[in-house]
């Protein structure tokens, strides 16, 4: 079978592999190629060193303050949308009426695009902002904050459906035996739920934490950045250098080529953390 | 057989995708850099297939947007083929794709040659309009007030108002009268969302700069502002002069005015909220295109943009352009011609003149047009006015020396914060000298 | 008499949290019925009181205007008809060809085939970013930027998350029915369909509505290959921001409304799927 199979490499492989070496693998290395040169289009690149990199960090402070702001978002919607699914999972996990409607209701904002999001938030914040004269891009933290919550409303649901399965799977004799062992309500979440999620936290973690960093369209409908750039997330820093300005493109590449290695760099740990998880189990 | 359907199925694939829609290419694509008009456009193309058969594809960019989507317009196999740029600096950006217009009789249609973009004997860049800006009021409002018996000034008429200061003690006893006058405020709003800030950072600036420039000597303070490395902005307590008259007496608190778009000023304009806002005649269509208009088309007027220099007596409308079109030079050579086969069209065809004065009113510098030609719309006669009055010196657009783009974003970006407190005019005059030295570095 | 009170307090409990779950749902829901309520309301009510009901006699009620206006600004039906068209065509063609490869990997074990699919999985944890500049060159160069090339851009960047779920499926499934056709005569072609593809189909589901979803609500992709020539419908409602001088809030408030109102239908329709296919993704991702 194996055999017969291998003949079959251009039907069954091939065009999926000339898709992604085109679409994918090409663009990916000639950009790595490309961050040490300078270009304004592909073609007439100059090799500078990393001469890209220092400008992206030193040019102006846009690179390293949009940086800081993904971070800082990055670690207040990951807490705050993993307690919060958390939470939602374990009240409808309890079996009341509703449980259906509850969980199709919680789930929906996930289905509803980025750039839709961000302009019903905006709608919404600057209703609320008019009574007392100020709009979302009036402060920073306005938008820091906004763009929090919309997070928060987009992915909530979305991990709770993953927390909801994690529960449903713990065997409930474990839940007896606590019973028997005479455990209260909170001695029960952290001895039996909690550990028993683990797998489910660590998705939900990484789910969060990849989406949050990575995020471009929200960011973009909702302040673009505003006031003065303080609102800027990484991506949408990296599009504003490429597209911003002549002659920019070699170090908006190499503010990607960053970019990659802090993303990919999260996963790797993330793998990591999990393999020993299993090893350990 | 098998490699037969391996090699089918990719090769429908990747060619399948090539060919679909790569036939359907337009003649004609034009970047629009004129929001307000697009629709204008739209319908001019229309027009211009239905007479011709030549297909015109009008992509207008976003407010603020214009240099961003050349940029990854232009470099696409269907790029734009008629795209503008905004003068001397522009041109550096953007010298490849310019084709010279030389001997081509769009530019023989150009009355005064000197106003064309050139190098050398190349001539890169035509302006198609000629546009005048300053504060427009609404004279019935003024009347109003001029005849109000609360009033607390001397003056009785527009033509006393010639300076700042005259100014100032107009507008600041108007706000206190601003409910027997009917409006909500003296100014229309300050329009600080993004990509909507150029009026301030952009066309009220232009003073400032204009004055240091005219200042350091030379003939022309466009060319002394290109070769300036660096600015000392010592006008900058004019520009704050104007910008704080028109944000304290404004129809809009100033926390509010980051979510507002000059689409939104002219509004409160045309519907009588306020008897005043900064704009150039363009602002035309706008006022009379809004639903529910209340301003007589007489009493649509212009007053210079007074901030307190000396001897601003005599001191004219802001007249320039930044508005010049280009050919682009690396499209087919059949493509550039239908492109200025259009362009003539536009400004010397009856049906096209029509539009130009009616729809576009369009100043323009074009001796195709007679003089019963010209836009028949209030702001294009008071631009006529204001450049025909005796003693007043009209004040040309030098902000076409401002380093780039960027630099006026940060100016907006610096006096947005300042309207909402996070910064002090010091930090202002501060962001906009080291943002003018910045950036000259990087572009020259 | 003691089991019973514990009965009734955990009903009483039981009724509490419905409550408490029904507010919180509401408050999910609010964003949405406000965006749907202003789409009613006339534009410049919309900035100045957002949470107030449109009414005809203070003159805020405004009917169907907003949605006419928000059409003919946005071309919407035409943005409907390209998202749809490019998103059935992106999924149809990514679930075919990756469940092709999935399972050859799957099958196939030599460097080769290790080396491709390690850099499938690769593929999964490189930002948009990284590509973005390089791929709308390579993709304007091979004249991919249109509603039919994009689908093979699509497929490309599909192919990571998708051959991987196929592989880690095929896996799992026995090989002796496939052995078994083998037998009977068929050749790998027809074992595939019609053996091998049933038995994925789950997966195939999943990897439909995980891709759909993403194309469908994609906006970087299709604005850098398409502009505003092709406008998909993100691309259409971030073009009413800037494309005509202002925001008209009355157009953008039905035109949010009518691009929520297919996926909400869409959910209800299969919400099952959608469910089940999310928590694979998940798991798997």
């Amino acid at each position: 079978m194996q055999r017969t199979l291998r003949k079959f490499f251009p039907l069954f492989v091939l065009p999926t592999l000339i898709a992604f070496v085109i679409v994918f693998l090409i663009p990916f290395l000639m950009g790595i190629y490309l961050s040490f040169t300078e270009f304004t289009t592909v073609t007439d690149s100059q090799w500078v060193g990393l001469k890209n990199y220092i400008t992206a960090f030193t040019a102006n402070k846009e690179f390293v303050n949009a940086l800081w702001f993904t971070v800082k978002f990055a670690v207040v919607s990951v807490v705050s949308i993993n307690v919060i699914g958390f939470a939602m999972a374990s009240l409808l996990t309890r079996g009341i009426r509703g449980t259906n409607l509850f969980r199709t209701v919680l789930f929906m904002p996930n289905l509803i695009g980025g750039i839709v999001l961000g302009w019903i938030w905006q709608m919404i914040f600057n209703g609320i902002l008019y009574h007392y004269e100020m709009t979302l891009t009036f402060n920073a933290s306005f938008g820091f904050w906004g763009l929090v919550i919309l997070m928060n409303w987009q992915m909530i649901g979305y991990m709770m459906i993953i927390y909801i399965a994690g529960i449903q799977s713990i065997p409930t004799e474990l839940y007896d035996a606590a019973a028997v062992d005479g455990a209260n309500g909170w001695q029960r979440l952290t001895n039996v739920t909690l550990p028993m999620c683990m797998p489910s936290i660590t998705i939900c973690t990484f789910l969060t934490l990849t989406n949050s960093f990575k995020l471009f369209d929200q960011n973009l409908a909702l302040t673009a950045g505003a006031p003065s750039k303080k609102t800027t997330m990484l991506a949408l820093d990296i599009f504003n250098t490429f597209y911003g300005r002549v002659g920019f493109e070699g170090v908006g590449q190499a503010k990607a080529v960053v970019f990659f290695v802090l993303v990919a760099g999260i996963a790797f740990v993330q793998l990591w953390l999990t393999r020993r998880k299993e090893v350990n189990q | 057989m098998k490699k037969l359907m391996a090699l089918a199925l990719t090769l429908i694939l990747a060619l399948g995708c090539l060919g679909a829609f790569a036939e359907e290419t337009t003649e004609i694509y034009f970047l629009n850099f004129k929001p307000e008009i697009a629709e204008v456009y739209e319908e001019i193309a229309a027009t211009y297939e239905a007479e011709t058969g030549v297909h015109v594809n009008v992509v207008t960019a976003a407010a603020g947007t214009y240099e961003q989507t050349l940029r990854s317009e232009i470099a696409k196999a269907d790029a734009p083929t008629i795209f503008q740029i905004n003068g001397p600096v522009g041109l550096q950006s953007w010298k490849d794709y310019c084709l010279d217009l030389a001997d081509t009789e769009f530019y023989n249609m150009l009355s005064d040659k000197t106003l064309a973009v050139t190098e050398g004997d190349a001539v890169y860049g035509i302006p198609y309009v000629v546009e005048g800006y300053g504060i427009i009021y609404n004279d019935a409002i003024m009347d109003k007030y001029f005849a109000s018996e609360n009033k607390s000034t001397e003056y009785t008429s527009m033509d006393e108002i010639k300076s700042f200061d005259a100014l100032k003690a107009v507008v600041e006893d108007m706000t206190a009268l601003k409910d027997e006058l009917g409006i909500q405020g003296v100014f229309a709003s300050t329009s600080m969302a993004a990509g909507e800030q150029w009026r301030w950072q952009t066309h009220l600036l232009n003073m400032p700069i204009y004055y240091e420039f005219r200042d350091a000597g030379g003939e022309n303070t466009i060319l002394t502002g290109l070769d300036a490395a660096e600015i000392t902005f010592s006008y900058n307590e004019n520009f704050k002069n104007l910008f704080d008259l028109y944000t304290n007496n404004s129809v809009t608190a100033k926390g509010l005015l980051s979510n507002k778009t000059t689409n939104d000023s002219m509004a409160e304009f045309a519907l009588g909220q306020c008897a005043m806002v900064q704009n150039g005649n363009w602002g035309a269509s706008q006022i009379l295109g809004v639903e529910g208009n209340v301003v007589a088309n007489d009493d649509i007027k212009f007053l210079p943009l007074y901030t307190g220099v000396e001897g601003e007596e005599a001191q004219g409308l802001c007249i320039g352009t930044e508005n010049y079109l280009c050919v682009n030079s690396q499209v087919s050579p059949e493509k550039q011609q239908a492109s200025i086969d259009f362009l003539v069209w536009l400004f010397s065809s009856e049906t096209g003149k029509a539009y130009v004065k009616n729809d576009l009113m369009f100043l323009s510098p074009f001796n195709t047009f007679e003089d019963d030609e010209m836009p028949e719309d209030p702001l294009s006669r008071e631009v006529l006015r204001w450049m025909e009055m005796d003693g007043v010196t009209s004040v040309p657009w030098t902000f076409a020396c401002f380093p780039s783009e960027q630099f006026k974003n940060y100016v907006g970006d610096a006096l947005l914060e300042y309207l909402q407190g996070s910064m002090d005019w010091d930090g202002v005059v501060q962001a906009t000298i080291d943002a003018w030295a910045s950036e000259r570095a990087l572009t020259a | 008499m003691s089991a019973s009170s514990i009965t009734r307090r955990r009903s009483r409990n039981s009724w509490l949290l419905t409550i408490l779950m029904t507010v919180i749902c509401l408050a999910f829901l609010a964003p949405i019925l406000i965006v749907l309520m202003n789409s009613f309301k006339g534009k410049l009510f919309i900035s100045t009181a957002p949470f107030d009901f449109p009414s005809s006699e203070a003159g805020t009620f405004v009917g169907w205007s907003n949605y006419t206006e928000g059409v003919r600004l946005t071309g919407f039906f035409q943005a409907f008809g390209y998202s749809l068209f490019i998103t059935v065509f992106s999924v149809g063609f990514i679930v075919l060809l990756t469940a092709m490869t999935g399972w050859f990997l799957a099958r196939v074990e030599n460097k080769v085939t290790r080396a491709i699919y390690l850099l499938l999985v690769f593929s999964m944890v490189v930002p948009f970013q990284m590509v973005m500049f390089t791929m709308s060159k390579l993709a304007n160069i091979l004249h991919l930027d249109n509603p039919v090339g994009i689908i093979f851009v699509y497929v490309g960047f599909g192919a990571g998350l998708s051959t991987f779920m196929f592989t880690g499926f095929a896996r799992y499934v026995p090989r002796e029915i496939e052995e078994a056709a083998c037998i009977d005569g068929c050749g790998p072609v027809r074992t595939f369909f019609s053996v091998v593809f049933p038995v994925l189909k789950p997966t195939a589901i999943t990897v439909a509505i995980l891709n759909a979803m993403w194309i469908w609500n994609d906006y970087l992709l299709p604005y850098l290959l398409l502009g505003s020539t092709y406008k998909t419908i993100p691309i259409a409602v971030q073009y009413l921001k800037g494309g005509y001088g202002s925001v008209d809030m009355g157009a953008m408030m039905a035109v949010l409304v009518l691009s929520i109102v297919p996926i909400i239908i869409f959910y209800l329709a299969c919400q099952k799927y959608i469910i089940r296919g999310v928590i694979a993704g998940a798991v798997k991702g």
